[in-house]
């Protein structure tokens, strides 16, 4: 079952097209990056999501429904712009942003306890969010974005301005949410990210989807049936059925060698090949990181 | 709807609970009495004890009699005007009256000298005292008994009535209705131009602080809109209902004092020295009595709203489009022009003629009824005009409101941009 699934959605703006034609579908309880450069139209996609604009064509569905404004009360939204009410105390501030999702005020004030619990941060009650740090204004700007425990997080960049030790805060709390049955959808640009916590993605870039998939399968697919060999000595196996790719020397005097498989070979074929070859110390598959991938598809799209 | 009422009840508790708000609303119907009655007291304190100044008079017609008139005290120099400026521009005095041989028929060549630039009130003191003495001196000389000449003076105040088709009869005086005008007026331009700002501000706010994205993924950005407008009005109306009771409370107790303290004996004295003091006072009071206070007070609080929102909307809507208030400045311009043109007119001819035509399309035009009208409303408008007034400015603020909210909508998730008029017009014809 989707939790999301979003069909040939356009949106147009006077002088160009922020999204085109674009789908999607996010399972239940996945943690799904959404990636793509700059200006690709990511925002444009969670701000319809959010129903703060109007798709020009194409639908959303929510649970299996037509997205519609009882949805507000599913979704929790974390905009990449952080902001709260400056003036606002923290307490009246939660308390205010939850009734406006749909939660009752008593309801409000036992989750947010709960919480500010959690977070240790029980004595921010009645501090202005203007006297508190950018990093206590982001926790509390979190905490506001799951209290009515949405089945639907969207995060915009969620570890921009948190130190490592709150950032992992963080990420351990979006893993409890995924565990307790709500579906994450991330939007960054931070590769390492998506490698970590990620189990799907998909990759927008100018307006259009160009990638989709669960992590492991897209990695496959962009496997360049490469393999890295460390090795004592000399070699070459350049041919009909392989290429070097990269060459270079490790510290400990090992020498690390890149061959990719040019015909239907396999791995187990290279490797009785290089047993004649040179005195093996490693062997592995290169598989490609997200970022080098990420970079391929961008690079690739702007050529055409 | 409910979520409307949540933003009201934020923006309502937002302002109610600042400082700002308790002291505005309750020392600022205290200072502006205060600092009137100050001033009333300084000026009055300063015309009794100040130094009368010293003018010299030359008197070539003899007709001048040397009498001191309020702060001046008038010394006969005797001899030629020549030794008079001489003898004037060593001294410290105030000034020197030169007045000549005069036709009586035809008066001039009356000069004073002086050192600073006296007054257009000085000057009119000293004018109607040789005014007078003139006049007396051709009585005089037509030999009209000073008797006679006692009961030629008149005291005439005119008190009007309103007659209406079922004849009742209503005094009205025409200064209470002036006041009633004025300050009705007054009030609608500040309170509108204040809240307004507000709106401003508050939308300028939420948009700098990026709170809005939050905030309109979870109602309608036009929802945001009018609950904050709606807030808004709400803070302005308990203001006015506190300084209403404000200042009828402290003005009771001030009348009240004033008139337990004044001396019998003084108030009599003042009354028998002004014929016309009871009867004026009467009239006033009267006048007050008949007026249909109800009527008054509904009519401002209905162009008081009526104005706020046809305003209060077009000011979120410039506060959506700029990222700072100085940015603001040129959207705010065009926006104030009704307004200064309807406080204008209120003072040079809706006051003075509430039934001309150009007052009767003003009271109805919405971007300027709200002041226009309240400055006709104590004088009597027909219902006909009455009626095609507030439906006007339903109409209006129903369409400033539509107007607003479509540059609004796309307004407050802009940022950086450069917008002009051009820009804003896309704004309101884009699509949602």
């Amino acid at each position: 079952m989707n939790q999301l699934v979003v069909e040939n959605v356009t949106k147009r703006y006077a002088n160009h097209t922020a999204l085109d034609n674009v789908s999607l579908s996010v399972p239940d309880q996945s943690i799904y990056g959404l990636l793509g450069p700059n200006g690709a139209g990511k925002t444009t996609l969670i701000r319809i999501i959010n129903q703060i604009i109007d798709a020009n064509e194409g639908t959303i569905l929510v649970n299996g429904e037509k997205l519609s404004p009882h949805h507000i009360a599913l979704i929790g939204y974390l905009p990449e712009e952080r902001g709260l009410y400056k003036k606002l105390k923290v307490g009246e501030q939660l308390i205010y942003l939850a009734r406006l999702r749909g939660l009752s005020k008593s309801d409000a004030l036992v989750r947010i306890k709960h919480w500010i619990e959690k977070f240790e941060i029980k004595d921010w009650w009645d501090k202005k969010i203007e006297d508190l740090s950018k990093g206590m204004a982001q926790k509390i700007q979190f905490i506001s974005t799951v209290l009515h425990e949405p089945k639907l997080i969207i995060l915009d960049e969620p570890f921009s301005g948190f130190d490592p030790v709150n950032a992992n805060l963080i990420r351990d709390e979006i893993l409890e949410l995924r565990e307790k049955g709500s579906t994450i959808i991330f939007s960054t640009h931070r590769m390492e990210t998506v490698e970590e916590l990620c189990d799907h993605i998909a990759l927008i870039n100018k307006s259009k989807k160009i990638l989709e998939g669960a992590k492991k399968e897209v990695k496959a697919k962009y496997r360049t049936n490469t393999f890295i060999v460390e090795h004592k000595g000399d070699f070459s196996l350049e041919g009909e059925h392989y290429k070097h790719i990269s060459h270079r020397n490790l510290d400990d005097g090992y020498l690390e060698t890149q061959i990719r498989i040019k015909s239907s070979r396999n791995a187990n074929q290279l490797i009785q090949d290089l047993v004649g070859a040179t005195e093996i110390h490693g062997f592995k598959e290169k598989i490609p990181s997200m970022n080098e991938i990420f970079i391929q598809l961008v690079n690739g799209g702007s050529d055409e | 709807m409910n979520k409307i009422f949540l933003i009201i009840q934020r923006e309502f508790l937002n302002r109610v609970q600042k400082k700002s708000f308790l002291i505005a609303t309750i020392l600022l119907p205290l200072i502006f009495p205060t600092i009137i009655a100050i001033m009333v007291y300084a000026a009055k304190e300063q015309e009794e004890g100040a130094n009368s100044e010293v003018i010299h008079f030359v008197d070539e017609s003899g007709l001048f009699n040397p009498e001191d008139i309020k702060r001046f005290e008038l010394k006969r120099f005797n001899g030629n005007i020549e030794d008079a400026k001489t003898a004037f521009s060593n001294s410290d005095d105030f000034g020197l009256l030169h007045i000549p041989k005069i036709n009586l028929s035809h008066p001039s060549g009356v000069t004073l000298y002086t050192k600073i630039n006296p007054s257009p009130n000085d000057i009119n003191d000293l004018e109607s005292k040789i005014e007078s003495q003139i006049k007396e001196a051709k009585m005089i000389k037509f030999n009209i008994d000073q008797r006679i000449l006692d009961s030629l003076k008149t005291d005439i105040s005119i008190r009007s009535i309103n007659l209406s088709k079922s004849g009742q009869e209503k005094s009205s005086d025409s200064k209470v209705l002036f006041g009633i005008g004025m300050i009705g007026g007054i009030l609608i331009y500040i309170f509108i131009f204040v809240y307004g700002a507000q709106i401003m501000q508050g939308v300028i706010e939420e948009k700098t602080s990026k709170v809005v994205e939050v905030i309109v993924s979870s109602v309608r950005p036009f929802q945001l809109m009018l609950g904050k407008i709606l807030g808004l009005a709400s803070v302005g109306l308990l203001q006015f209902l506190i300084w209403i009771v404000l200042i009828t409370s402290v003005s009771s107790i001030v009348l009240g004092y004033f008139g337990f303290d004044m001396p019998q004996q003084e108030m009599m004295d003042q009354m028998a020295t002004q014929p016309g003091y009871n009867s004026d006072f009467m009239d006033v009071m009267q006048t007050v009595n008949e007026m249909p206070v109800f009527f008054i007070v509904s009519s401002f609080i209905f162009y008081f709203l009526g104005g706020y929102l046809l305003y209060g909307a077009l000011f979120a809507a410039v506060g959506s489009a700029v990222d700072s208030p100085a940015e603001a400045q040129q959207f705010i311009f065009p926006i104030t022009i009704p307004m200064l043109i309807s406080y204008f007119a209120l003072f040079t001819f809706i006051l003075d003629n509430p039934h001309s035509t150009i007052s009767i399309w003003l009271s109805i035009i919405p971007f300027t009824s709200p002041i226009a009208m309240m400055g006709r409303i104590g004088f009597g408008v027909p219902p006909i005009q009455l009626v095609a007034s507030i439906v006007c400015l339903i109409g209006g603020f129903v369409f400033t409101t539509w107007v607003a909210s479509r540059i609004y909508r796309i307004g407050i998730l802009m940022h950086g941009s450069k917008v002009s008029y051009k820009v804003l017009v896309k704004w309101f014809m884009m699509k949602s």
